[in-house]
């Protein structure tokens, strides 16, 4: 089984894939935008944050820039999607594309060690806990206040016009919604999301790679439709708290997998795991429905 | 009040699948008329309401909307002047929102929206007493998920949807022709009500020649992206399909092949 470390940290990454899922869950459900610029704008978020806290910022003033960043990043994949006319998918392709290349610009180098530099988590090691259970806290804070904001936000006027925007653009346009300006806006929150999960990451690995961002879209998926599986997506806040449980469940499965020796597996599998898990994620629901109904004729 | 003046438009210029739709097409609207519009298939009775909607923008001519020159608008910059009722009773609302949520986005069309709740308190005795005036029981069901309901209820919200703030013109796409008859004489007769009750201006196509003479207060027929006649007042009342089907070939020479014109 797992030890109280391991536990700990798989919740505590698995909370950092939650707001990974969050941004996912706005992009490919809220506006129907399949976006792949999370694998760049996640690394850029680390870049960012670990870059200016080597310059000596506050680390949240870091946090909040790489934000900014993400948010950027989400912007152009939208602008090169409305304005130009791209493809959605291929739009979000070549904004990853080119976010490899500006992670590596703005990090000068392509890894940075934060190791001993003052993070976000710094303060909170003075409180009365265990090592590994700081980061849990502190993300465990930074996820509530992030899924009650984004919650407020899908229930305003604005948040309602994005989500007619996503499930019928031309009623949403016939209402007046500026469609296209939707899409920009929520495509950047969704990706300012991924780039304080980024950010985050880097403070509580203590380091910044450019290669970070590799399958983040694959974990923030699985993450989202492992999720909605356990708990049905009926309403906006349920759909939240979805992907956050999603998001912590594949962290714990991917944790129990690679710990259980008798299944032989080591960290280099990670990736067909996911996979795995992925697949699995999206069957299983409509193979159980198939059994429901297959066990409910056979009665009838 | 609305005036469309020589509208031209043609699909796919200069490919083989070259389409004139609308060709000079002039219409003028006054207030508190309700325009009904028939024409066979192609007759560009669709691309003339996509038009004045702002879905598709004319080659030439131009559309004012009371004083307001919006021929250059697009769709969402005219929605504040111009409400629609779609023919595909899905479209017109969202299935995946509840009743409250898009009462909410229509009560707010053409409106700025900004970050306080869509679904405020004091709208929901607008929502329930408009709701009520259906008589479908949606009153009391608020909350539940559009894609709940039957087309002909969804057909029924999308109309008082569109009739929820004030508007220049109500465009209506054969907006009963998806529904089964009763369902299609509910709505129709839900809509005169609605039309006269906020003395509204609408207009509304149709495919059968029967229900545009039966409503409304002037008929207009669409041919071949042109108005061929346009009839109102004493000239229309007690007029028949087989004499709009006469007052046609008269003015064209020509005889109606559309069965669906005739049998409608």
């Amino acid at each position: 089984m797992l030890s109280e470390i391991a536990f700990y940290g798989a919740v505590e990454t698995g909370l950092i894939y939650g707001l990974v899922a969050f941004g996912i869950y706005l992009s490919f459900r809220v506006l129907d935008f399949p976006d792949l610029t999370v694998d760049g704008s996640f690394p850029l978020g680390a870049a960012v944050a670990a870059v200016l806290i080597m310059e000596g910022w506050n680390p949240w003033l870091a946090t909040g820039s790489a934000v900014l960043a993400g948010m950027a990043a989400g912007a152009v994949t939208a602008i090169l999607n409305v304005k130009l006319n791209i493809l959605n998918l291929l739009a979000s392709i070549l904004t990853m594309i080119a976010l490899y290349s500006v992670n590596l610009r703005v990090m000068g180098r392509p890894n940075i060690a934060l190791l001993g530099e003052e993070t976000v988590l710094t303060p909170w090691y003075s409180l009365d806990l265990a090592y590994h259970q700081v980061p849990v806290l502190l993300f465990s804070i930074v996820i509530l206040i992030s899924l009650i904001l984004l919650w407020r936000f899908m229930k305003s006027e604005t948040g309602l016009a994005m989500r007619a925007t996503g499930a019928n653009p031309r009623m949403a346009r016939a209402q007046g919604i500026a469609t296209g300006t939707m899409i920009i806006l929520g495509v950047a929150v969704s990706n300012g999301m991924v780039g304080l999960a980024g950010a985050l990451f880097a403070q509580s690995q203590g380091a910044a790679d450019v290669t970070m961002g590799v399958g983040v879209i694959v974990i923030g998926l699985a993450s989202l439709i492992g999720g909605e599986a356990v708990i049905t997506p009926s309403t906006v806040v349920r759909a939240l708290i979805a992907c956050v449980v999603g998001a912590i469940i594949y962290r714990l499965a991917i944790a129990f997998a690679l710990n259980a020796d008798f299944l032989g597996l080591q960290a280099q599998d990670l990736n067909l795991i996911t996979a795995v898990l992925v697949t699995l994620a999206i069957v299983l629901p409509g193979v159980r429905n198939s059994l429901v109904s297959k066990l409910t004729r056979k009665k009838a | 009040m609305i005036t469309a003046t020589d509208l031209r438009l043609t699909f796919g210029k200069g490919t083989p699948l070259e389409n004139p739709a609308l060709r000079g097409m002039s219409l003028t609207v006054n207030q508190g008329e309700f325009v009904t519009v028939i024409g066979s298939n192609g007759a560009g009775k669709s691309t003339f309401l996509n038009a004045l909607a702002g879905e598709t923008l004319v080659d030439s001519g131009t559309i004012v909307v009371d004083n307001v020159n919006v021929t250059k608008l697009p769709t969402h910059k005219r929605a504040g002047r111009v409400a629609r009722v779609f023919q595909d009773p899905l479209a017109g609302t969202c299935e995946g929102l509840s009743i409250e949520e898009n009462l909410a986005l229509a009560i707010k069309r053409g409106q700025r929206r900004g970050l306080s709740t869509a679904v405020k308190k004091q709208y929901m005795e607008r929502f329930k007493e408009s709701l009520s005036s259906l008589n479908l029981g949606l009153e009391n069901r608020l909350g539940d998920k559009m894609g709940l309901l039957s087309g002909g209820q969804r057909q029924a919200v999308s109309l008082l949807m569109a009739s929820l703030t004030p508007s220049a013109i109500l465009l209506l796409d054969e907006h009963t022709a998806a529904l089964d008859p009763k369902t299609a004489a509910f709505v129709l007769a839900l809509t005169t009500k609605i039309i006269e009750d906020q003395k509204l201006t609408a207009l509304m196509v149709t495919h059968s020649m029967k229900q545009a003479l039966e409503v409304g207060t002037r008929t207009v027929m669409l041919h071949q992206g042109q108005v061929v006649f346009d009839i109102e007042g004493k000239d229309r009342e007690g007029l028949e399909v087989k004499d709009l089907l006469e007052l046609f070939e008269k003015q064209r020479g020509l005889s109606v092949d559309d069965d669906s014109l005739l049998l409608g």
